[in-house]
């Protein structure tokens, strides 16, 4: 199985004893391994502090807050929260339906604060209000946008034309609070558009002489609506949408996706598949962190090491464009494995590549892992502690730096990850250089697999035989006819997924990347929701800014490696 | 979460030659002191390519522009299946179809208009997936510019191969 579903019986009685019946309409176990739980929003807040404050449910990670809209049905809308405990080990979905006439729930902000920009996409994209949000603005569209790009009365192919420019100011930027201790006090934008950002990000922050008070974010400069062009194409049509999320490490982004509608769809690609996308899944993950490290070692002022970590980094997009044909955006995987099989010579490439990669980690660890002046840049700066990364919805390398464990890769594993021994990195300072050395660690691991991996590469297709889901081979297209009927239903009509939903989440380099798929039986998504592993760490950002120095803001900023793509996707 | 397999990677004690931070200069002027002579003298380890007069290896893979594969005769293979159209992620492709004047059989499609928007296109290769007749496939020519959007928007004659496919500069296309 792709995603693994344990057996839920037991987490479901527990949750049936601890949710009485006035509070939770239904408790079921879905498909896809969650437990899910339908409540109104009258209940809601009970229902969610109940699943965050009894022990044995102890859910204290919020990954997700959606809005999905059903036009037919009678409760038009409906909010997703997805939650996942990680001392339990289960994960649920709580789903609250709502009228079409003021379609309102109470915040979460209260009880998770990964809440709060989840919570503002969703009133800016969806239209649900959420009542005593603190700061309930449109967070991925421009302020002066009109309506809800997400409903589905919503023409994807409408245009705004905006002609007013970016206004948003702070309204505490209004607030002096100059007094004979603090008398410098100014406003800086740091961005939209500045080196240091890596992306159009934009912060406001009030300063103090050089330490900054209070600071803002402000994001969205790159969304496109992925999610609405998702539901205008058919399901593998998404794919070459996905390898834009997270650009530096395309192969994972897809790989997430295609997984999602395998196991919506109950079919699982061949071994040799699986093994390809998970040797390219890590390579991918080299990649993402020899760019972020790269990069952020440029930002303190460390220029040799971006030279030496993209040197390997473009040997990998070598690897990658004989197996796909694309550097940047491969477009490699495919609903039910891959577009093509590997070249001849790819076991000889990757070994290349194991050989080439690790020296160029060591000179960078001589240059920067013992250097007083990196340590002193980035020790104790940003720290975070575990609670608190967890109650912002942290995940990924980022997590790991403060001491949690997680890792999707051997909590949830995918592609039989489980079957390959590596460890996981930690360490428990949670600050800019213990990112750094988890980062450094999580390259090493990542080659440690792709060596288990390429010694027990086995032959056989890449690509499932079962022509619901897959295009057959060419060479029967061309002579067959039941192929080439196969293949213009396929392209016709897309794949045909079965109605319902499903959340696959894969470890992509930043954390839990996360696809809330809905269907409703047709040959397109009827909703895609990514969880993008750097969003809840952005919104973090601006409150961890306070207290530091102007500089610290650009190391805090190049240790969460930040990609714009998938943040405002 | 409790039985995963940890390796703890907290920051180091700092010794006191570090501290000192002249070991570290000297250790750090090394590396990079290294690569430069390797650089000096064995220049096959230099990483930059002097593009364009040197050029990177590409594979046969490489999605590049559009080729309208054409038959013996000279004409397109295309039959305007609009199965490429379909399947284009970016909506780039144009075709309006009609009946070929010249068919031995009746009611055989060509393409009269078939517009790729070199702009629009994401070089996804879906078009060559999707085609039955192997009538697209992709070249491997990927440096191209134009002076204006109008210019962007190809047609059927600067798509259509010239000459022996063989000579064609071939990438991405169906392997079987």
């Amino acid at each position: 199985m792709t995603v693994s579903s344990p057996d839920t019986t037991q987490e479901l009685q527990l949750l049936t004893e601890r949710l009485p019946g006035e509070s939770a309409a239904r408790i079921e176990a879905a498909a896809d391994g969650f437990l899910e739980v339908t409540t109104d929003r009258v209940h809601l807040m009970e229902v969610l502090r109940t699943l965050r404050d009894d022990p044995d449910l102890d859910c204290n990670l919020l990954l997700d807050v959606c809005g999905v809209d059903y036009p037919d049905r009678e409760q038009r809308f409906e909010v997703v929260y997805h939650l996942r405990s990680l001392e339990k080990d289960h994960q649920l979905r709580v789903k609250v339906p709502l009228g079409q006439d003021d379609p309102a729930v109470p915040s979460a902000y209260g009880l998770w604060k990964a809440a709060d920009w989840f919570e503002r996409e969703t009133w800016d994209l969806v239209g649900i209000r959420f009542d005593g949000h603190p700061n309930l603005r449109r967070l991925l569209t421009h302020e002066a946008f009109q309506g809800h790009a997400l409903r589905k009365d919503y023409d994807p192919g409408q245009r705004w034309i905006l002609t007013e420019a970016e206004t948003m100011v702070p309204t505490w930027v209004e607030e002096t609070p100059e007094d004979e201790d603090h008398f410098e006090t100014q406003i800086l934008n740091i961005g939209p558009s500045h080196p240091a950002t890596h992306g159009t990000l934009r912060t406001v922050v009030r300063l103090d002489g050089e330490v900054i008070t209070k600071a803002e974010s402000e994001i969205g400069y790159l969304h496109r609506c992925f999610e609405k062009m998702s539901e205008t194409h058919g399901w593998n049509q998404v794919i070459p949408y996905t390898d834009r999320l997270n650009y530096c490490s395309s192969m994972i982004n897809g790989v997430g996706f295609a997984l999602g509608v395998e196991h919506m769809l109950g079919i699982e690609a061949p071994p040799r598949a699986q093994v390809v996308r998970l040797i390219l899944s890590e390579f991918s993950r080299l990649m993402d962190h020899a760019v972020c490290l790269g990069a952020y070692l440029v930002d303190v002022g460390a220029l040799t090491n971006f030279w030496y970590f993209f040197q390997p980094r473009e040997e990998i997009y070598g690897l990658l464009e004989s197996c796909a044909g694309g550097r940047l955006t491969i477009s490699y995987a495919r609903v039910g494995g891959l577009a093509a099989d590997v070249p001849a010579d790819f076991e000889r490439q990757v070994r290349y590549l194991l050989d080439y990669i690790p020296k160029f980690v060591d000179d960078v660890e001589t240059l920067i892992t013992t250097n007083r002046i990196f340590r002193q840049r980035t020790e104790g700066v940003g720290a975070i502690s575990a609670e608190e990364a967890i109650a912002w919805g942290w995940t990924g390398p980022c997590l790991r730096a403060a001491g949690v464990p997680y890792d999707v890769r051997r909590a949830r594993p995918y592609l039989g990850y489980e079957d390959y021994e590596f460890d996981v990195p930690i360490a428990t300072t949670g600050d800019c250089y213990a990112r750094y050395l988890v980062r450094i660690e999580e390259m090493r691991q990542s080659l440690r697999i792709i060596r288990q991996a390429i010694d027990n590469l086995p032959d056989g297709p890449v690509i499932t035989d079962n022509h619901h889901a897959a295009l057959p081979p060419k060479s029967k297209v061309y002579s067959e006819m039941e192929a080439l009927i196969w293949h213009f239903k396929l392209i016709y009509e897309g794949i045909q997924v079965p109605a319902g939903d499903a959340y696959t989440a894969t470890e992509g380099a930043n954390g839990e990347l996360g696809y809330y798929l809905v269907s409703d039986g047709g040959g397109r998504p009827y909703r895609v929701k990514v969880r993008p592993p750097c969003f809840p760490i952005m919104q973090t950002y601006p409150h961890l800014l306070e207290g530091h120095m102007v500089a610290d803001s650009i190391a805090i900023l190049s240790s969460f490696n930040i990609i714009a793509g998938e943040l405002d996707r | 979460m409790n039985n995963v397999s940890t390796v703890n990677v907290d920051r180091p004690k700092q010794t006191l030659g570090e501290r000192i931070y002249l070991g570290s200069i000297v250790k750090g002027l090394w590396v990079t002191l290294r690569h430069f002579l390797r650089n000096l003298f064995g220049q096959r380890d230099i990483a930059t390519i002097q593009y364009p007069e040197v050029r990177r290896e590409y594979s046969e893979r490489l999605r590049g522009r559009h080729i309208l594969t054409t038959k013996e005769d000279g004409s397109l293979r295309c039959v305007a299946c609009y199965m490429c159209e379909t399947a284009c992620p970016a909506d780039c492709i144009h075709i309006v179809a009609e009946e070929d004047p010249e068919a031995t059989v009746e009611w055989e499609k060509i393409a009269k208009v078939y517009e790729i928007d070199l702009l629009r296109c994401v070089f996804c290769g879906y078009c060559v997936d999707a085609c039955p007749k192997e009538a697209i496939i992709m070249s491997r020519v990927h440096d191209f510019s134009f002076a204006n959007r109008r210019q962007a928007v190809v047609g059927i004659e600067e798509l259509r191969q010239k000459g022996p496919i063989e000579d064609e500069d071939l990438g991405y296309r169906p392997y079987y």
